[in-house]
């Protein structure tokens, strides 16, 4: 029960389910409207960038910026289908693809060098320089049997990341 | 959109570890060697940062719960229509009646005595402080506030500051009415303002500007004359520099707890039964305000005076005023969260990223170094 949810009729419920494939149960579902509409503050249908910024715990993430240009500008239905790699009801294969659209910035499928580059310079910021970098994911790259110029495709990803424990679960709070 | 500016004079080096409240799941195992793997599992920052889209404990303190409604039924329904009659129609008219009533007394009396008695600086003093505390009970009485006063009553005493959780400015109108307080407050606009420069001038306010960098040090400087001085009036202090929900406390500043003085904690929590209390300044005005107050049935609070502390010897400002927050939490049960309540109006500093990342680099280059 909660007020909001009077502003999500049963269709609207099963329609988010079925796009984001059951990860969500409807409960969920019902909980992140609810919190769709607490950071929409000006009620414009989907989040800009300064509500998400608002959320200190998001802006001081050093894969904000990423993940923001993932998120910007969609509607209540694509976030939590966004949001259904972070369910435990996800597939590892979801998760794994989730990492790679994160690194594949221009969406063109594949992953260079200078993908990966970019992300570790979020991650890491002014503490390494930007040659260290280069060595390093150099020498994991050719360790893993990948040269510099490689580009990597989603099954390169679940090769490499699919026999890890990836924990990368988020529990939604239903009140 | 408006350009929101980064607090970095707010966030010192030396505060409370921040790492400790927020998940850690980004700390590397510490002695592995670094695969490709490693590198590109970038599932911990992701969950951290989806954790924080899902759910996050600093819009937590500023959401305004809705009560439950209870007339969704037959014969609850007319019962509530009932309520809605007599608060609407008969206690609202007469409340303001008596608001109006106490302002002809108050200012009545107040302003012969503020314009006659200049000479007589300490009668007029006192006088002022007494108008003040009565017009600050009609204000109470106007709301039906039903206000239980735990522990012993403040004294005027030099070198003493009293620290309060803050929920609404009408916190400051609850305490004023048993102690006139000098307080330091956000100058407002509208009548709130008029009434700040006049009346609560002569209590001895001090009035600071959130989005004046500079306002801090001026600030600084006064409360430290204020509280030096002998016969000020006992100076109130709202270190949260927000109004909070009332569930939880955010950071206090630490201005409060580098003056040198014994610093006196009040705790205050506020019944839901009847009303919320807690202003949601980014929802409603004031004036709002108070009017959902005027038409509900009480404002039950609870005020704790608890005891004087003094700053431990070896501990800094903040880890005094987290302390000191930690006996207003438990005293009034709130939980405690380590945000900067001015993350309302500004962006978080880059040093909480800074260090996140300085933590990753560290790692992967110590990894590297493992064979």
């Amino acid at each position: 029960m909660g007020n909001t949810s009077s502003m999500l009729t049963q269709y609207d419920i099963e329609e988010v389910q079925e796009h984001c494939n059951n990860t969500f149960s409807q409960q969920e579902i019902v909980s992140l409207y609810q919190r769709f509409c607490q950071l929409d503050r000006n009620s414009g249908g989907f989040i800009s960038a300064d509500e998400f910024l608002s959320v200190p715990e998001f802006a001081v993430n050093p894969l904000s910026q990423r993940l923001f240009r993932m998120v910007d500008g969609l509607n209540f239905k694509e976030f939590v289908a966004f949001l259904s790699a972070f369910s435990s009801r996800a597939t590892l294969q979801h998760k794994v693809e989730f990492i790679f659209k994160v690194y594949d910035s221009d969406g063109n499928g594949k992953v260079a060098f200078s993908d990966l580059l970019d992300v570790l310079r979020d991650l890491t910021g002014q503490f390494i320089s930007e040659q260290q970098r280069e060595l390093v994911l150099t020498h994991v790259l050719e360790e893993a049997g990948y040269k510099k110029d490689s580009l990597l495709v989603p099954s390169d990803f679940m090769k490499i990341l699919g026999n890890t424990e990836l924990k990368m679960e988020v529990e939604v709070p239903v009140d | 959109m408006s350009k929101l500016t980064s607090s970095s004079s707010e966030l010192d080096l030396d505060r409370p570890n921040i790492e400790d409240y927020l998940p850690t799941d980004s700390i590397q195992e510490p002695h592995a060697k670094l695969r490709l793997r490693d590198l590109l599992d970038i599932s911990p920052t992701l969950t951290e940062a989806a954790g924080a889209i899902v759910d996050d404990s600093f819009t937590r303190c500023f959401k305004s719960n809705p009560p439950e409604p209870w007339n969704w039924n037959v014969y609850l329904f007319p019962l509530w229509c009932l309520g809605v009659v007599v608060r609407y129609g008969i206690l609202f008219p007469g409340r303001v009646l008596i608001l109006t009533f106490g302002w002809i007394i108050f200012l009545s009396c107040y302003i012969p005595v503020h314009l006659l008695l200049k000479g007589h600086d300490k009668l007029r003093k006192r006088l002022e402080r007494a108008l003040v505390e009565l017009i600050c009970s009609f204000f109470v009485a106007s709301w039906t506030g039903v206000v239980k006063y735990h522990g012993p009553r403040p004294c005027a005493r030099p070198k003493q500051v009293f620290v309060a959780n803050h929920t609404s400015m009408i916190d400051f109108i609850v305490l004023e009415q048993m102690t006139a307080f000098a307080v330091i407050m956000q100058k407002h606009p509208g009548w709130v303002g008029l009434l700040q420069s006049t009346i609560l001038e002569s209590v001895g306010c001090i009035w600071f500007n959130r989005s004046e960098a500079k306002d801090r040090e001026i600030v600084a400087r006064k409360l430290r004359e204020h509280v030096e001085g002998a016969d000020n009036n006992p100076l109130l202090i709202f270190p949260e520099g927000t109004c909070v929900n009332n569930h939880y406390t955010v950071m206090f500043k630490k201005g409060a707890f580098e003056l040198g003085s014994t610093v006196c904690p009040i705790a205050i929590k506020y019944n839901k039964i009847f009303v919320d209390a807690f202003w949601n300044s980014r929802k409603q005005s004031f004036t709002t305000h108070l009017l959902q107050l005027m038409t509900s049935w009480a404002v039950v609070c609870d005020v704790w005076y608890l005891e004087p502390q003094n700053m431990k010897p070896g501990e800094t400002p903040i880890e005094f005023a987290e302390r000191v927050r930690g006996i207003i939490s438990v005293r009034a049960g709130l939980k405690m969260v380590p945000w900067d309540g001015y993350l309302k109006y500004s962006r978080p500093s880059p040093k909480h990223r800074e260090s996140k990342q300085q933590c990753f680099a560290e790692s992967v280059l110590r990894r590297l170094e493992e064979k």
